[in-house]
C-alpha cells in the first residue's frame, strides 16, 4: 500500500499540499513556446527549473525537448539576472540560431525583482539579437496558479510581442487550441481544414513533439507556428479559443490590441463541446457542415448508443487541469456516467461552479475542488469509492492501493507510450475515450469475474 | 555533420591522442547553454529521499515538489513515507509575508498524522531569497515534537547538483552519533551511495551478509533513520558514486574516525574488487576466503551466460555520458568485458581528476566532455557511429531519434545493474538495444538494404 499514509478521515489543511494535482507556472510556459516554429524556450532561473521542465515533458513526450536557462548562481541572486539573460541571449543565437527566445521567469527571477523587458533592450542595444530574430517574454512566478497559467502567459505574449493592426483584414480565423496535445492540435487542425476555414493555430506543437523518425536530430522540428503567422494574428476576422483557463486570456488581448472579436469556448472534448465547437466554426466563418464531420458524429453517437448499456450509474473520480475537467465531466454526465469527485490542483472558483451546474442531474453528491490535490481525492474515496479513476500518472498510486481501474489522461503520462498520437478532442478523440472506458470497465469485469460467470460475449 | 562546440567550450572537451591531457571542468554552465546539470535542491533531493521513514518536506512552490515526486524509484522494503509528495506550495501572500509560520502549521500537521521517525525540511530558491528562518523553525519543531527535525540547506542557485550532494550529507550528519551503537559487530559496514534504484541494494546487502559483514546503515537506499542515528558504529564507511555522499563518509572520518573505501559496484572487475577491497580492510582470513568464495561462485554463473551477448556486441561503439564520473570508469570497464569500444565518454559533474584517470584508461581517439549540450552530444554521437549511448532522461530520444540504441543507467532504470547479476542485466540491455530490428529500418540502412549489405528484415520494404 503505497498510500498507506492516506487517512479516511478528511483534515483540514491549510499550509500544506500532498500529491499534488498542479505543477507550476514554468513548464507551461515552456511546453507553449515549443508551439512555435524554430523557438527555443528560455528559462531565467536556476539550472534545476530548466532540467526539471525538459525531464517531465521528455518522460511524456518521448521527444527530445530543448530550452535554455540563465543558470543563476549565488551572486546572479544577489545582483539580478541581467548578465546572465543578455549573455544567454547572445549564446543562444549564436550556437542554437532559433528564430525566436521565449523567456518564461522563475519563483526565483521574479522575487528579485528582474525587468524583463529591460533586459531584452538592453540585449537589442548591444546588438546581442540579430536582424530578424526575436525575443518574447512571459512573467511566469511559480508561485501563482499552475502550469495552466503559465502556459496562458506564454500564449498571452504571443499575442503581445507579435500581433498587430497592419495590413488588411482577411477572411481567416485566429484558433488557440488550448493546453492539448501535439495530436490533439492535429486533429484541431483537421476539422477546420475539414470546415474548408482558414486558419492560424497557436501555438502548434503538433510536428514538434510527436515528430517521425528520420534517423536525423533536428533541433527545431518542423512544427509549430510561424512568426510571420503571428504577425497576421491582428488581420484575422475573429478567434475561436478553446478552454477558458489556457486560452481565454491571450484572445482578450488580441480583442483589446486589434480589435479580433473572440469566442471562448470549452474545450471540444466529448459530442457537445465538439457539437458547440463546429457550430460556433460554422456560424463565424459562414460555411456549411462538411459530410465528412457529420460522418464522424454519427459514428461517435453511434458508438455511445453501442455502449451505453455499460455506462449506466458508473462512478468516477477525475483528476486533472479545469479545462479538461469542465469537458471531460459533460460527456461523462451525457453517456450517463456519474463524476462524482472532481478534482484540479489549480485553484479558481469558477471551476467548481461550473463543474456543479455540469452535474446537477446526477443523482448522487458531487464533490469538486480547485486548489486540491491528490490526496484530498484519496481521502473522498476513501470514504464511498467509485468504479473508474480517470487521471494522470499519479492517479496509479490510488487506483493500486484502492483496486480501481484507471483510465490514463491528462499531463503528464510518465508510465504508457503512445498516447501522444492520439487526439481525445473532436468527435475522433470521443470515440478514442469511449474505447479507453469501456475498456478499463470490461477488463476489470473479466479479471474478477468468477469462472461459472465469466463471458464469451460481453 | 561538423561537430558543433561553443567557442567557451571548446576546453571542457579533450580527444586522448590528440595533445597531452587538459581539460576545464567543475565550471559554472555557460548560461544560455542547453544543459543537461539540474540544481542544488536537485542533489539534496536525490540523495536523501529514499531514507523511507522520514517526513519529507518541500519548503516552496509547488514546482519543487512536484517534480520530484517519487522521482528515480527509490524502493524501500518497509515504510513508503517517501514515496508520498509534501509541500508547503508557497504563494505570493507567502512571498511577500514569509512563510515560516506555514512551513510551521506545516510541519506540525505532518509529523502528528505520520508520527515519522525523522523530518527533513528542504529549502528551495526562493526560500533563500525571502529569508525564511529554516533551521529556527525546525529547531522549535524539534523541540516541540521530539523528533530531529532537520533543514537542508539546498536552495536552488547556490551552486549545481554537488552543492546539493553536500547540502544533504550535512543534513544527515546531524543524525549520525545520536543513536547507540551496542550490539554492532565488529565486522561491520555503512554503504554509502546506493540509492535502491530496481533493487540494488539488497543485492549488495546479500553479498555483505554471505561474506559475514553486518551492515549498520544503507545510506540511502531503503534507508532508515534509527540505522542512520547509529551509522558511526560501523568499522567501515564503503562509498559508492562520486559525489553524492562522500561528503558524509569524510566527515564521519573526521569526527568518529571511521575509515572509507570508494568503490563501485557496476561491472564484474569493479563489483569483485569492491568485496576483496573491503575484506581486506577487515583482515580476516575467513572473510577473505567467504570473498573469494561468492566471487568465484558468481562468475561460474555469470561467465556463460555473459557468452552469447559479449559474441554478439563484440566491436560495437559506445558512447557514455552520466551524471557522476566515477560511474563512467565502470561502464568502461563493464563495455571492455563485452569487447565494446568506448568512443565518447563525458559527465555532468566530473573533476580534473576524474577526467584525467578516464583520459588514462580510454583509448586513443576517445572524446571527453565535461557538461555538454544535445548538439555537441548529436554531433558526437553522429561523427562516432555510436551503436549505443549511455545516459539519462533527457538523453533518451536524441539517441533514439539519431538511430542509436540507448541504455538508461540512471534514474529509469528498471533491471539492477550492479552487482554481478547487474552485469548480465547491463549486457542484456544493451544487447536488446543494439541488435533491435529497428535499426534496420532506419533510412540510412533502407539504403545498405537495397544494396544487400545488411540483413533483411522480414516484411520490410526492400
Amino acid at each position: 500500500m503505497l498510500l498507506r499514509h492516506t487517512t479516511a478521515e478528511i483534515i483540514e489543511r491549510t499550509a500544506l499540499t500532498v500529491n499534488p494535482a498542479k505543477t507550476c507556472q514554468p513548464i507551461g510556459a515552456m511546453y507553449a513556446a515549443l508551439g512555435i516554429h524554430r523557438c527555443l524556450p528560455h528559462s531565467h532561473g536556476s539550472q534545476g527549473c530548466c532540467a526539471y521542465h525538459r525531464s517531465t515533458l521528455t518522460r511524456h513526450y518521448k521527444e527530445p525537448v530543448m530550452a535554455g536557462t540563465s543558470s543563476f548562481t549565488e551572486g546572479a541572486s544577489v545582483f539580478g539576472g541581467q548578465a546572465n539573460l543578455v549573455q544567454a541571449i547572445h549564446n543562444m543565437f549564436t550556437i542554437y540560431e532559433p528564430d525566436v527566445i521565449a523567456v518564461h521567469t522563475t519563483c526565483l527571477s521574479e522575487t528579485i525583482g528582474d525587468d524583463i523587458p529591460q533586459i531584452i533592450a538592453k540585449a537589442r542595444d548591444e546588438g546581442k539579437i540579430p536582424p530578424g530574430k526575436y525575443v518574447i517574454h512571459a512573467n511566469t512566478p511559480s508561485y501563482v496558479g499552475s502550469h495552466v497559467t503559465g502556459f496562458a502567459n506564454m500564449v498571452k505574449a504571443m499575442v503581445d510581442y507579435f500581433a498587430t493592426t497592419e495590413g488588411r483584414k482577411e477572411h481567416r480565423l485566429n484558433l488557440i487550441p488550448g493546453y492539448v496535445e501535439p495530436a490533439d492540435m492535429e486533429e484541431l487542425k483537421r476539422i477546420v481544414g475539414e470546415l474548408g476555414i482558414a486558419t492560424i493555430m497557436f501555438p502548434d506543437t503538433s510536428n514538434v513533439l510527436n515528430t517521425p523518425q528520420t534517423g536525423r536530430y533536428a533541433m527545431y522540428p518542423p512544427g509549430g507556428v510561424k512568426v510571420a503567422d503571428l504577425q497576421r494574428l491582428g488581420t484575422s476576422v475573429g478567434t475561436v479559443a478553446l478552454g477558458r483557463l489556457a486560452s481565454g486570456s491571450a484572445a482578450r488581448a488580441l480583442d483589446t490590441k486589434c480589435k479580433v472579436p473572440c469566442e471562448i469556448l470549452d474545450l471540444p472534448i466529448g459530442l457537445k463541446a465538439t457539437d458547440r465547437f463546429i457550430d460556433t466554426l460554422r456560424q463565424i466563418a459562414g460555411v456549411s457542415v462538411p459530410d465528412s464531420l457529420n460522418l464522424d458524429r454519427g459514428r461517435l453517437l453511434d458508438v455511445i448508443t453501442d455502449m451505453h448499456q455499460y455506462f449506466f450509474g458508473r462512478k468516477v473520480a477525475l483528476a486533472g487541469d479545469p479545462d479538461q475537467l469542465i469537458s471531460l465531466t459533460e460527456f461523462l454526465v451525457d453517456i450517463d456516467m456519474w463524476p462524482i469527485y472532481i478534482v484540479t490542483g489549480t485553484p479558481g472558483k469558477k471551476f467548481e461552479s461550473r463543474i456543479r451546474e455540469l452535474t446537477k442531474e446526477v443523482p448522487y453528491p458531487v464533490k469538486v475542488q480547485a486548489g486540491g490535490d491528490m490526496f484530498l481525492l484519496h481521502q473522498w474515496i476513501k470514504q464511498e469509492p467509485v468504479d473508474l479513476l480517470i487521471g494522470n500518472t499519479y492517479m496509479k498510486y490510488i487506483s493500486r492501493d484502492e483496486d480501481i481501474p484507471m483510465v490514463r489522461f491528462g499531463f503528464p503520462i510518465l508510465d504508457r507510450l503512445g498516447h501522444v498520437y492520439f487526439p481525445t478532442v473532436g468527435y475522433r478523440g470521443g470515440l478514442r475515450l469511449l474505447e479507453q472506458i469501456l475498456d478499463a470497465l470490461l477488463d476489470r469485469q473479466d479479471r474478477d469475474a468468477p469462472e461459472e460467470s465469466f463471458e464469451l460475449v460481453m | 555533420m561538423e561537430p558543433v562546440i561553443f567557442e567557451e567550450r571548446a576546453d571542457q572537451i579533450h580527444r586522448k591522442g590528440s595533445a597531452p591531457f587538459q581539460i576545464a571542468c567543475n565550471k559554472e554552465s555557460l548560461a544560455g547553454a542547453v544543459s543537461q546539470r539540474a540544481c542544488v535542491f536537485c542533489g539534496s533531493r536525490v540523495v536523501l529521499y529514499p531514507i523511507a521513514d522520514a517526513l519529507h518536506l518541500v519548503h516552496g512552490p509547488i514546482g519543487c515538489a512536484a517534480y520530484t515526486w517519487d522521482i528515480r524509484g527509490a524502493l524501500s522494503s518497509g515504510p513508503e513515507l517517501h514515496r508520498l509528495s509534501f509541500s508547503t506550495d508557497l504563494q505570493e501572500k507567502d512571498v511577500i509575508f514569509g512563510g515560516e509560520e506555514k512551513l510551521y502549521r506545516a510541519l506540525v500537521e505532518l509529523i502528528d498524522r505520520h508520527h515519522p521517525e525523522a523530518a527533513f525540511v528542504y529549502s528551495t530558491c526562493i526560500v533563500g531569497i525571502i529569508g525564511d528562518d529554516l533551521a529556527g523553525v525546525c529547531k522549535k519543531v524539534s523541540e516541540e515534537k521530539g523528533i530531529p527535525v532537520i533543514p537542508v540547506q539546498s536552495e536552488g542557485f547556490k551552486g549545481n547538483k554537488r552543492a546539493g550532494y553536500n547540502a544533504a550529507c550535512q543534513a544527515m550528519f546531524q543524525l549520525v552519533g545520536t543513536g547507540s551503537t551496542e550490539g554492532i559487530s565488529p565486522y561491520s559496514v555503512n554503504i554509502l551511495g546506493d540509492f535502491n534504484l530496481a533493487g540494488e541494494i539488497w543485492i549488495i546487502q546479500d553479498y555483505f551478509r554471505r561474506i559475514g559483514i553486518e551492515v549498520v546503515a544503507n545510506i540511502t537506499g531503503d534507508g532508515r533513520v534509527a540505522d542512520i542515528r547509529r551509522a558511526h558504529g560501523a568499522a567501515l564507511n564503503v562509498v559508492q558514486c562520486s559525489g553524492a555522499t562522500m561528503d558524509l563518509a569524510k566527515m564521519m572520518q573526521e569526527r568518529y574516525g571511521t575509515p572509507f573505501v570508494r568503490v563501485s559496484y557496476f561491472g564484474v572487475e569493479d563489483m569483485a574488487e569492491s568485496l576483496y577491497e573491503v575484506a581486506r580492510f577487515f583482515k580476516a582470513p575467513e572473510i577473505m576466503s567467504r570473498t573469494q568464495n561468492l566471487v568465484r561462485e558468481e562468475l561460474a554463473v555469470l561467465y556463460p551466460q555473459l557468452q552469447q551477448y559479449r559474441r554478439a556486441l563484440r566491436g560495437k561503439k559506445a558512447a557514455i555520458y552520466v551524471g557522476g564520473a566515477f560511474k563512467a570508469f565502470s561502464l568502461i570497464k563493464a563495455f571492455r568485458l563485452l569487447e565494446m569500444q568506448v568512443v565518447l565518454v563525458g559527465s555532468q559533474t566530473g573533476t580534473t581528476e576524474d577526467y584525467r584517470e578516464l583520459a588514462e584508461i580510454c583509448d586513443d581517439g576517445t572524446i571527453i566532455v565535461d557538461d555538454t549540450n544535445p548538439l555537441e552530444l548529436s554531433s558526437f554521437l553522429q561523427e562516432q557511429e555510436v551503436d549505443i549511448f549511455v545516459g539519462g532522461v533527457k538523453e533518451r530520444p536524441i539517441a533514439y531519434k539519431l538511430g542509436v540504441g540507448f541504455c538508461d543507467h540512471n534514474h529509469e532504470r528498471k533491471e539492477p545493474l550492479e552487482g554481478f547479476v547487474g552485469m548480465l542485466n547491463f549486457a542484456k540491455e544493451v544487447y536488446t538495444s543494439v541488435m533491435s530490428p529497428v535499426w534496420r529500418f532506419l533510412p540510412r540502412h533502407q539504403q545498405a538494404l537495397v544494396q544487400g549489405a545488411a540483413p533483411v528484415a522480414e516484411g520490410s520494404k526492400s
